[in-house]
């Protein structure tokens, strides 16, 4: 009987995958019925998000479409927004400086006038909408529509407003050389982690203004105390800590908000994301990790959620319900934030550009010279 | 005399628009070869930007596909052309589309006027190479290639498994040595047109063109047989990624390509406007005439690739999570655990902390708390205290503590009363030095004011635990340096043991101790052992201690080292 039943999992594979690797476990794909079983399921869920984001394409409504002028081999970001006014311009200065040549904007209901800001851009195409963001997966329906139509072919990078990338030569290689270098190596998708900024005293008591670079209000990080997992089923990275953790969930770790993320894809026709950008399928989209040991291209984006507003939007945030598949969980996060909190400590680091984050061991430039 | 230029192009036609233009307005001649598979219009629009240089040819094009012959054809007849359309020529350069001079025209043509026979091409036996990628040696020469690498690697590899399993050879034809090397090469007028002048060129050209990357062996083969003065190294500045594939150059790198001193330099970004303007505008000059030594930025390249390929040990990132056994070191630096030394020694922290010069933390692993040194709250790397925090990811909390502290080195506590998930980690990893006082754990217990019962069931329990721990540091897996004493041993001669592990913690202080942290009390211990064994709790981990007479410390003077003199 137990030799039939070894003989079964080695052919069906083991019964009940784990649910996360931790650093040293990881293991080979397996190949047996299952795992193809399990890779049938993964193209039938894929495909049944771009069947829910064709369908949710009639949710928006175009604002202003300046999508005819994007040229072959441009690189497009897409972006849901809802009242980021503030942090918007700049963004928009950010992502211009680095070479996006196109922004994608789905406007979710704001009210603070950051519809005509985004209007008003030249190289800005705004789709707005008033239906539950929650519901479109956290906005995630509406932009892969966009994306079906508009960014097969090119390097997209999908967005939060309160995300700014960096990478290794930023500062003097533009996004082309970053896509060229992931072209030639192979890769058709690029992670970047989330590093939660935040300021030292109560979040609060900060000023900042439009257009005002938010690592002069929010310059400090939490530099090494990340956990690092992968998830079998679609390998694809699984990151918590950082302040977040620290603070907020040192009860209830596991509740703690996923940092990693693949912002940046060579997208094709058929590609979706599964949660937020933390995961995409096809799986292989997944593979920004080596598993041998060595170390791959990789960015960080500097989360710029702690900026002052914070306070206010987590009260509107917990009102609406609209943020996480569990909000009852988050409660407690809310109400810590509520409380606009010092999140600074003697270890906090202050950010330095992207050469201390790369020696740091936060990010890598691989074999990038 | 002068020196004439050939440039293989294939992309950003502008830019190598505007370096030919550069050597054509300095008197250099210069042949361009463009890739048939570039479109007409754009081939129209490179002669048209040229049209107005009396010194630049475009020769016949062909398909130059990467690894295979079009590359050598194209080369033979743009050099042809350059030999007789230029006869003041006298070296022929082979450069790029996307190649950049670094320092002035003048340089180099003083450089090569003063070694008139000099031929500079990089030229290595097969079998003294180590740089070629996928395995390829002599086999490039005696296995045939018909399929494309680029676009049938499965047809490919499967060919060349194939030849080798029946043993397939082809015959490298009389007089050739097979010799491998850059691509990109400077050659005498001599030489070169002896090459393509050469009687049994039809039949040489027969053999390389089967020949797997014939770029990197036609010339370098071919120049043993006609050259008087081989100087086998590039002129060109060129470097691979650990693909093989060139690795580019941009703005950044303006200061590490003034330092190398290379003529001429591969491959350069199209977008970096800084190079082009810098090395092809403002002509520097005035640096001093240096050899070219690419040598000077080596460090920076090899070290990128081996930051690709094996990764900084220790780190577990978003793109370095190694699989078991692949982590090239499963923590970043050396560290020390000690177990059941607070429990023999009041204040051994203190006192560790005191004499080693560092910060010895408590127990990392304590069940409600992370007993950082000096209990703080936040240790580096904003490593929280939290318990629940370190248990959701303790191999992380681990590895991480020894990244963030690298430089510094961590000693920590551990014992059976501890989370026990590192046990493994720890023991696998040659990073730690794990010394053990077993079954020291009695000795809060043999202090503590709990009913005798509590007591035993305790002992019991840890006793169970670190039975279990120690098992695993016995096991043949286990690559830790570990020591275990038992707690009679220790206590006999507790200074010779600390000496060892200070000395470990830090080398340098190499300085005898000359003060013991003071031993706990230890008196009717021996019966406290016999109380338990009475109760029906066989302790076993302390060795022998006997009843009634308490053990004392063998000497509290340090016995003097043997000195010879």
């Amino acid at each position: 009987m137990a030799r039939l039943r070894e003989v079964a999992l080695r052919v069906w594979g083991c019964a009940s995958p784990p649910q996360a690797f931790s650093a040293g476990q990881l293991g080979l794909p397996e190949l047996s019925i299952l795992a193809m079983w399990r890779a049938y399921r993964l193209r039938l869920r894929r495909r049944a998000f771009l069947v829910r984001a064709l369908r949710k394409r009639r949710e928006i409504r175009v604002v202003a479409d300046r999508s005819a002028g994007i040229a072959k081999g441009a690189i497009l970001a897409f972006v849901t927004v809802r009242n980021e006014a503030l942090r918007l311009p700049y963004f928009l200065q950010h992502y211009r400086k680095l070479g996006v040549d196109h922004f994608l904007f789905v406007d979710n209901a704001s009210t603070d006038g950051t519809t005509d800001l985004l209007a008003a851009q030249p190289d800005v195409s705004l789709w707005s909408t008033g239906a539950g963001y929650k519901a479109a997966r956290f906005g995630l329906d509406w932009l892969t529509g966009l994306m079906w139509r508009h960014g097969a072919g090119h390097w997209c990078l999908t967005l939060d407003a309160d995300e700014l990338l960096v990478y290794p030569y930023c500062e003097t290689r533009p996004l082309r050389a970053l896509t060229e270098r992931l072209a030639s190596e192979g890769r058709q998708s690029f992670g970047a982690m989330m590093l939660d900024l935040y300021p030292k005293g109560a979040l609060d008591a900060q000023i900042y203004q439009p257009g005002q670079d938010p690592l002069e209000v929010l310059p400090w990080f939490d530099s090494g105390n990340y956990v690092v997992q992968v998830q079998p089923r679609m390998r694809n990275l699984w990151i918590q800590g950082g302040v977040r953790a620290r603070a907020f969930f040192a009860a209830e770790p596991r509740r703690a908000p996923t940092l990693n993320k693949v912002p940046l894809i060579f997208w094709r026709r058929g590609y979706a994301y599964v949660n937020s950008t933390h995961a995409a399928l096809p799986p292989h989209l997944n593979a920004v990790f080596s598993e041998t040991g060595g170390e791959l291209l990789s960015g960080i984006l500097l989360h710029t959620k702690f900026l002052p507003v914070v306070v206010e939007k987590s009260a509107e945030e917990r009102e609406r319900r609209e943020h996480f598949a569990n909000s009852a969980f988050y409660e407690s996060y809310y109400a810590g934030v509520m409380a606009s909190p010092d999140l600074w400590c003697p270890a906090s680091r202050r950010y330095d550009g992207w050469r201390q984050l790369e020696a740091l061991g936060l990010m890598s430039r691989g074999g990038w010279v | 005399m002068s020196v004439g230029f050939v440039m293989l192009c294939h992309t950003a036609l502008d830019r190598a628009a505007e370096v030919a233009r550069h050597w054509a307005e300095r008197d250099c001649p210069v042949v361009i070869h463009v890739d048939r598979r570039v479109e007409r219009p754009a081939y129209d629009g490179l002669m048209a930007a040229l049209a107005d240089l009396g010194n630049v040819r475009f020769s016949g094009r062909y398909a130059c596909e990467w690894g295979t012959w079009g590359i050598v054809a194209a080369t033979q007849e743009a050099a042809t052309l350059m030999l007789r359309e230029f006869a003041e020529v006298r070296h022929v350069y082979l450069a790029s589309g996307s190649c950049l001079p670094l320092r002035p025209v003048e340089e180099l043509r003083r450089y090569l006027d003063s070694r008139p026979r000099t031929d500079f091409i990089e030229s290595v036996t097969t079998s003294d190479v180590g740089w070629t990628v996928g395995g390829l040696n002599l086999e490039r020469f005696t296995l045939r290639f018909p399929f494309s690498w680029r676009k049938r690697r499965r047809i490919f590899d499967w060919y060349v498994r194939f030849q080798r399993r029946i043993g397939f050879c082809r015959k490298v034809p009389a007089g050739l040595v097979p010799h491998l090397g850059s691509q990109w090469w400077c050659l005498t007028r001599q030489t070169l047109s002896a090459i393509l002048e050469s009687p049994d060129r039809a039949e040489t050209d027969r053999y390389f063109r089967r020949v797997w990357i014939p770029d990197e062996s036609y010339f370098q083969t071919m120049v043993r047989l006609y050259s008087t003065n081989v100087e086998s190294r590039s002129l060109t500045l060129s470097k691979f990624d650990y693909q093989g594939k060139p690795h580019i150059f941009y703005d950044d790198h303006l200061q590490l390509l003034r330092r190398s001193d290379c003529f001429v330099a591969r491959k350069i970004w199209p977008q970096a406007d800084k190079l082009y303007d810098t090395f092809l505008h403002n002509a520097g000059g005035g640096q001093p005439a240096a050899e070219p030594n690419p040598g000077k930025i080596d460090r920076l390249f090899s070290k990128a690739v081996e930051r690709r390929i094996k990764g900084r040990a220790g780190l577990y990132m978003q793109s370095r999570f190694p699989n078991e056994n692949w982590e090239n070191g499963r923590t970043a630096a050396p560290y020390s655990v000690l177990e059941g030394f607070s429990e023999v020694f009041e204040n051994f922290e203190v006192w560790l902390g005191k004499v080693a010069g560092t910060r010895a933390h408590g127990h990392l692993f304590a069940p409600d708390r992370v007993e950082f040194a000096g209990n703080e709250t936040v240790f580096s790397g904003a490593l929280s205290d939290s318990a629940a925090l370190r248990d959701y990811a303790p191999k992380n909390f681990l590895s991480n503590l020894i990244w963030n502290t690298r430089g510094e080195r961590q000693c920590f506590q551990f014992g059976p009363n501890d989370r026990q998930d590192c046990s493994w980690f720890m023991a696998c990893d040659p990073n730690a030095q794990i010394s053990v006082i077993s079954g020291a754990w009695a000795i809060p217990l043999f202090h503590s004011n709990q009913n005798f019962s509590d007591i035993r069931r305790e002992a019991a329990r840890l006793q169970k635990i670190e039975a279990d721990h120690i098992g695993i540091l016995r096991s043949h897996y286990a690559k830790a340096r570990i020591r275990i004493w038992t707690l009679a041993e220790f206590v006999e001669n507790p200074m010779e043991p600390l000496q060892s592990i200070v000395d470990e913690i830090s080398p340098r202080s190499a300085r005898r101790l000359t003060e013991a942290p003071r031993l706990a009390d230890l008196k009717g211990f021996g019966q406290f052992l016999q109380n338990l064994r009475n109760q029906g709790m066989q302790p076993v981990l302390m060795g022998d201690f006997p009843t009634g007479e308490d053990p004392t410390p063998a000497t509290t003077r340090r016995r003097r080292p043997y000195l010879v003199k």
